[in-house]
């Protein structure tokens, strides 16, 4: 057991004994460090003004990743390297990603500078990239500016990202792997008393028997969720359970039949198992939430808070996910589409979490699309989301598993839909038309700020439409504004 | 005026004008260093206020305010009402109706009803929520359709007149007629309002305040607290953005710190929650706009009728302003020989809109853009064109407010440039094609100008002042009215003022507005802060300049062109000193090196009652062509390609203007495009934070993105080095994108004007796609 946190700041250990449950690196900066130089721009990890980087082992490699800080723990950056627009200048001399912005422009009001400079140096700092405007924007997305119209900082990430890493951080990268090796120890960490905790159990039995004692707690992995709980609906929330330390929770195994998603694996993580299951589903990926959202966020959580706009379900619905829990008492699985009962109901015991998620692959005679319905393209919660599997034999349709974001208080699976697919023959739309008629009964979508219930209806109807054709021959780059988008990048590169 | 020849010999010379130099503090930005106002470090025992507000109600009677469960949380030292106010209750710009804190009517949804003062923030957000207030519900009046039923408004109605609208439009061949909604918009600022009071001696206060408009929030203070304006001090280095937002609504939370720091006797800092200030503070205004112009067979307009209803909120604020300019923009750069255009300004039991970028001249000039696209549907033509067609020139140049354009000729130039370098004509060919080859995605493409009147409709307002000093070490210490909010307003001035005493730019030392040091000024807005305040310090700079040299020719015994000012250095005949030491010289001297600089500028003569006169020094033009694509099946739509020729006249600094120009083009992007406000049936603000609202991000930057400053002869009038205004000009060019949008949606069906309003959504495409559809079955 272990009553303290300990991170590493500007190469220098930092224990800290007093850490409250719902404290964000945030305010531990601003308001106990005065290092002022993060920003809170929203305070619900929408703006990126108060981005920092997180450094942590990965198979052995530092990797940086950008983070919100107003809504992550300050508990959760056990183990890690903290890095903060502060560490960046040494000596007085810019770092590089700081030079670009200066040398560019990239600044005019300048608030939301730092956390551009801290998301372009953990850019500048990753090990695989291609040096596209693509790469760019995509790392980008969680960083608002509402001054400059993004051009000068695109530029300056182009310019500097791409070179050969040669900062501080890389100078110190052996000393700094050695000392995040030395913090990583299996020790319980439990701070605070009985009523009011941060704690984070290294294993799962340990996870399952604490959270047996203290079924009131809170389970946060990513608390990209949870933070806004604390940050803006202010919520007590005294006991504080952190999943990020459990042994091998974060696991993604790729094997022949499908990938295994361990509960505290983040979307970034999974990024990559997730392409190669469906180039639909990669590019789904990449339009949840930010890089920072990403970096933190996991899909365990997306699905175990069950949020009815999680953009992640429909998508693993469709392919056919089976989802993990487990409590003291032992586990079981069920089908992803079981777990949501309705409108913030879940089935999930009280003192019950989610270990994992096993989505299969699909088989030689399935296909897959989905489609995201935004206001923005990037970080943006959907107003529709459609997702679809089809089986498909001799071009007749033998299988269907058609599921709706945003149509319903959960995600939800067009039952009447599916049913009126079968046999229909994607050689004549006009086998399909009792499908998309079935959609106004299978649901009765509702009219908030994102959309009206009229559109979500005719939006849901079109994307089955467009997945139908594009199953059915036509090219994406006919069907879809993003496609053609990616094709100039082709074109251009 | 400058002779040719000189002009080109100073242009030779100049050694800090014109240079893209970085922003002032651009080194500060990216090291986190530069100081916001919550990062300054707060004096020993500083509280927190948090406003505390009903979510209950929109607009109704207060019955009861129960404060006790706030008052007795542990950590809260003070809950302040509106009785706690020793002076005014109101922190309006000038035409009242602003209540800091709520007497007995909730006015809309956010009202401040009373505010918690506390140990730490933390303490004060949680103890807000522990307020009963009970309120009367009065059934609210939303929408500008709403105000118009119920008759209510802010202010008068007001209109421009000329010709004879009704004769003309029944003498025009043609007649079509329309309405438009356009959306308002969130200022998002990435830095919230913010404001920290610290108690001073004998009742006065200084307050740091992120505002547009420090003497503005210096006399509301002194209002509300109910003490003379010279014992309130107001200050601000640099603002997280400002875009109009905190020209007016600054003022409320500065009033809320000082009135906490009166009541407490401790400094007192109020940061609003980003939710909060989106739900209590004004936005842009949002419009309905019923429109009916006259033309003939080859698209030449004959008269306009268009009446502009303004949903402007529960207060007049700067509503008054904001219209007028709405109509001096409904022309956007096209002659309207006969014209009726009129104002409503309605009252709504809303957020209390005010100014944004653009101040009402957007929504104007997307009006007009809506006629002319309207007219060349109809008659088949391609909508350059029915522009180019209508554009002032020679003859046709009088505005329907009487005003001459004078520069139609850099109009006509800027507008064929750029219809030559975007490939206007060869790119409607392909997108034609593309269209006949795709069923599904569509493209459009337009092309659209910007002319923007420069200066204050407020006569009053363009004066400006500036505080120079020259020390005896020759450095500069510059204070001005302009205020910094991201601009580089700082920056071009120091250049102006490096310039003028021939010093490096770091020897002169950029200081935080504050109202004890140029006092009485204008807001940092109307993009005059340039034109105003670097004449200003120049001044100031001159006559210290001039009284070195009446001093040195004494000294030497020469003529003052023996004199020259120049690398930190000052050549006397064939003598070179250094500036320090002639200024230690001249100290010794007794020549006074401070002076307090002034500028108004001239020929400023708009009468608003009579309508007549002239309400702006001069026209920034610009132009831009956008390239869109839609799916018709979803509403989705991108931007693939945009080019922008913008005229600034000869530049202070090209690499700041260039960034007014991309961002207010993607500013205004965004406007017509992803932001959304949504308020329900209730009346409630929905779209209250960055995840429901949403402004471009790096991807929604066309991925195919050309500006070029134009090349030009520079400002015909006497600016400062012949530039031009550019803060606000450049959001009008996304017009353009609007414009395409409308384009591809009338690829469906030609002949017919899509019904298209802004923000074009993707709903809101889906809309326009789908009416078009069934009017096309049903014909």
């Amino acid at each position: 057991m272990r009553d303290t946190i300990r991170f590493l700041k500007n190469g220098e250990l930092v224990e800290l004994e007093n850490v409250g449950p719902t404290e964000t690196v945030l305010d531990y900066l601003r308001l106990r460090r005065r290092d002022t130089g993060t920003k809170e721009g929203c305070g619900e990890g929408d703006c990126g003004a108060c981005t920092v980087a997180v450094g942590r082992l990965i198979d052995g490699k530092l990797n940086y990743q950008p983070i919100n800080s107003c809504i992550q723990l300050l508990g959760m950056i056990d183990g890690a390297e903290l890095v903060t627009v502060e560490d960046l200048t040494q000596d007085e001399k810019l770092h590089p990603v700081q030079n670009a912005l200066v040398e560019f422009h990239g600044s005019q009001c300048g608030f939301c500078t730092p956390g551009f400079v801290m998301t372009l140096f953990t850019l500048y700092h990753a090990a695989s990239k291609e040096k596209s405007r693509k790469t760019v924007i995509e790392w980008l997305a969680g960083n608002l500016c509402r001054c400059t119209g993004y051009r000068p900082i695109v530029e300056s990430a182009l310019d500097a990202c791409f070179e050969t890493v040669d900062d501080v951080f890389s100078w110190r990268a052996n000393q700094t792997r050695e000392k995040l090796q030395d913090l990583a120890d299996s020790r319980d960490i439990f701070i605070g008393d009985s009523s009011k905790f941060f704690a984070s159990p290294a294993t799962l039995d340990g996870l399952a028997a604490f959270y047996g004692q203290h079924p009131d707690a809170t389970l946060v992995a990513g608390a990209t969720d949870v933070g806004l709980w604390i940050t803006k609906h202010l919520r007590e929330l005294p006991k504080m359970i952190w999943l990020g330390r459990i042994q091998g929770l974060d696991r993604v195994e790729e094997s022949p039949s499908g990938v295994l998603i361990g509960a505290t694996a983040t979307f970034e993580a999974t990024e990559a198992a997730m392409t190669r299951l469906s180039p639909d589903l990669g590019e789904l990926w990449k339009r949840i939430g930010s890089k920072q959202v990403r970096a933190s966020g996991t899909v365990g959580g997306n699905i175990a808070n069950g949020s009815p706009i999680g953009d992640s379900p429909p998508a693993l619905i469709a392919l056919g996910a089976t989802l993990e829990l487990q409590s003291a008492d032992g586990s079981r699985a069920l089908p992803l589409e079981d777990f949501f009962i309705d409108y913030g109901k879940q089935d999930r015991g009280t003192d019950e979490f989610v270990t994992g998620l096993f989505v299969p692959r699909l088989s030689g005679n399935q296909a897959f699309r989905c489609y995201k319905i935004s206001k923005r393209f990037d970080q943006d919660i959907s107003s529709v989301m459609g997702a679809f599997r089809f089986t498909i034999d001799d071009n007749i349709i033998t299988d269907a598993r058609i599921v709706y974001g945003g149509m319903a208080g959960t995600p939800k699976r067009a039952g009447g839909s599916e049913e009126a697919l079968m046999g229909a023959s994607l050689d004549d739309p006009a086998t399909w038309g009792a499908g998309m008629q079935s959609l106004l009964t299978d649901f009765a979508p509702m009219t908030d700020m994102r959309a009206s219930a009229e559109y979500r209806m005719e939006t849901a109807r079109a994307l089955l439409a467009k997945a139908l054709m594009e199953i059915s021959g036509t090219p994406a780059e006919d069907l879809r504004v993003l496609a053609k988008r990616e094709a100039n990048h082709d074109r251009a590169a | 005026m400058t002779a040719p020849l000189d002009q080109k010999n100073m242009e030779m010379s100049l050694k800090h004008v014109r240079k893209p130099l970085a922003h002032d503090s651009a080194k500060k930005h990216v090291r986190g260093t530069a100081t916001y106002i919550d990062d300054i470090v707060e004096p020993l025992g500083t509280l927190h206020v948090v406003p505390g507000w009903t979510r209950q109600a929109v607009r109704g009677r207060i019955q009861s305010v129960d404060l006790e469960d706030v008052e007795k949380t542990p950590g809260v030292i003070a809950v302040l009402t509106s009785s706690d106010i020793k002076g005014i209750n109101d922190c309006s710009s000038a035409l009242g109706g602003d209540p800091v804190l709520a007497e007995d009517e909730i006015l809309f949804f956010g009202q401040v009803v009373f505010a918690v003062v506390a140990e730490t923030r933390e303490i004060a957000r949680k103890a807000a929520l522990k307020a009963k207030i009970d309120v009367t519900p009065i059934t609210p009046i939303l929408t500008p359709q709403d105000a118009v039923d119920a008759d209510t408004t802010v202010l008068p109605d007001y209109q421009f007149r000329r010709g004879s609208p009704e004769t003309g439009m029944q003498a025009a061949e043609e007649v079509l007629s329309g309405s438009m909604f356009i959306g308002g918009q969130e200022h998002f600022y990435l830095e919230g309002q913010i404001a920290m009071a610290l108690p001073q001696e004998d009742g006065g206060m200084l307050v740091n305040t992120s505002t547009q408009h420090p003497t503005e929030v210096q006399h509301t203070v002194a209002k509300v607290l109910g003490v003379p304006d010279a014992t309130i001090t107001a200050e601000i280095r640099r603002m997280g953005g400002g875009f109009g937002g905190k020209e007016s609504q600054a003022n409320q939370w500065a009033s809320l710190a000082a009135l906490a720091a009166q009541k407490t006797g401790k400094t007192c800092k109020l940061r609003l929650d980003r939710d909060d200030d989106m739900i209590m503070t004004g936005k842009r205004h949002d419009f309905k706009v019923d429109w009916k112009v006259g033309y003939d067979e080859s698209g030449k307009i004959r008269a306009v009728d268009m009446e502009f209803l303004a949903r402007c909120g529960y207060s007049a604020d700067l509503s008054l302003g904001v219209n007028d300019r709405t109509l001096f923009h409904s022309d956007s750069s096209y002659f309207y020989p006969d014209a009726l255009i009129r104002s409503r300004r309605l009252r709504t039991d809303t957020c209390s809109n005010t100014a944004f970028r653009g101040f009402g001249g957007p929504q104007g000039m997307l009006a007009a853009e809506r006629l002319i696209d309207a007219i060349a549907i109809t008659l088949g033509k391609d909508p350059l064109d029915v522009r180019k067609l209508n554009f002032y020139d020679g003859e046709r140049n009088l505005t329907p407010y009487g005003m001459p354009v004078e520069e139609y000729e850099v109009m006509h130039d800027l507008i064929s440039q750029i219809e030559e370098s975007s490939d206007y004509w060869q790119r409607r060919e392909e997108i034609k094609e593309f269209n006949e080859n795709n069923a599904v995605l569509k493209k459009g493409l337009a092309l659209t100008p910007v002319k923007f009147g420069i200066s204050f409709t407020l006569k009053h307002l363009n004066q400006a002042g500036a505080l120079v000093h020259l020390y005896t070490d020759g450095s500069v210490h510059l204070n001005h009215g302009g205020t910094e909010m991201g601009q580089g307003l700082y920056q071009k001035v120091a250049q102006v003022v490096a310039e003028e005493f021939g010093v490096s730019l770091d020897k002169v030392v950029i200081t935080a507005t504050n109202t004890s040091k140029v006092p009485n000024t204008g807001p940092t807005a109307a993009s005059s802060g340039t034109d105003l305040n670097a004449m200003a310090a120049k001044n100031a700079a001159q006559v210290i300049k001039g009284r070195l040299i009446e001093f040195l020719c004494e000294q030497h015994q020469c003529g003052p062109e023996a004199v020259h000012f120049g690398d930190n250095n000052v050549i006397v005949g064939d003598q070179s000193f250094a500036l320090s030491d002639v200024a230690k010289q001249a100290h010794m001297a007794r020549i006074q090196m401070s002076h307090a600089g002034f500028y108004a500028t001239p020929g400023i003569t708009w009468d608003r009652e009579s309508v007549t006169g002239r309400p702006f020094y001069y026209f920034a033009f610009g132009g831009a062509c956008a390239e869109v694509t839609i799916d018709t099946m979803t509403g989705e739509m991108t931007v693939d390609r945009v080019d922008i020729l913008h005229d600034v006249g000869h530049s202070l600094n090209p690499a700041i203007d260039m960034g007014q120009i991309e961002g207010g083009f993607v500013q205004g992007m965004g406007w017509l495009t992803t932001e959304e406000l949504v308020w329900d049936e209730q009346g409630r603000l929905r779209t209250h934070a960055p995840s429901t609202y949403k402004i471009p991000t790096a991807s929604d930057l066309p991925e195919d993105f050309r500006v070029k400053l134009y090349e030009g002869s520079g400002n015909p009038k006497e600016t400062v080095y012949r530039s031009k205004a550019v803060g606000e000009p450049p959001v009008m060019l996304a017009n353009a994108v609007f414009c395409a949008i409308m384009n591809a949606v009338a690829s469906l069906s030609p002949g017919e004007v899509p019904d298209l309003h802004a923000p074009a959504t993707p709903e809101s495409i889906m809309r326009a796609v789908q009416d078009l559809r069934r009017r096309k079955a049903g014909s």
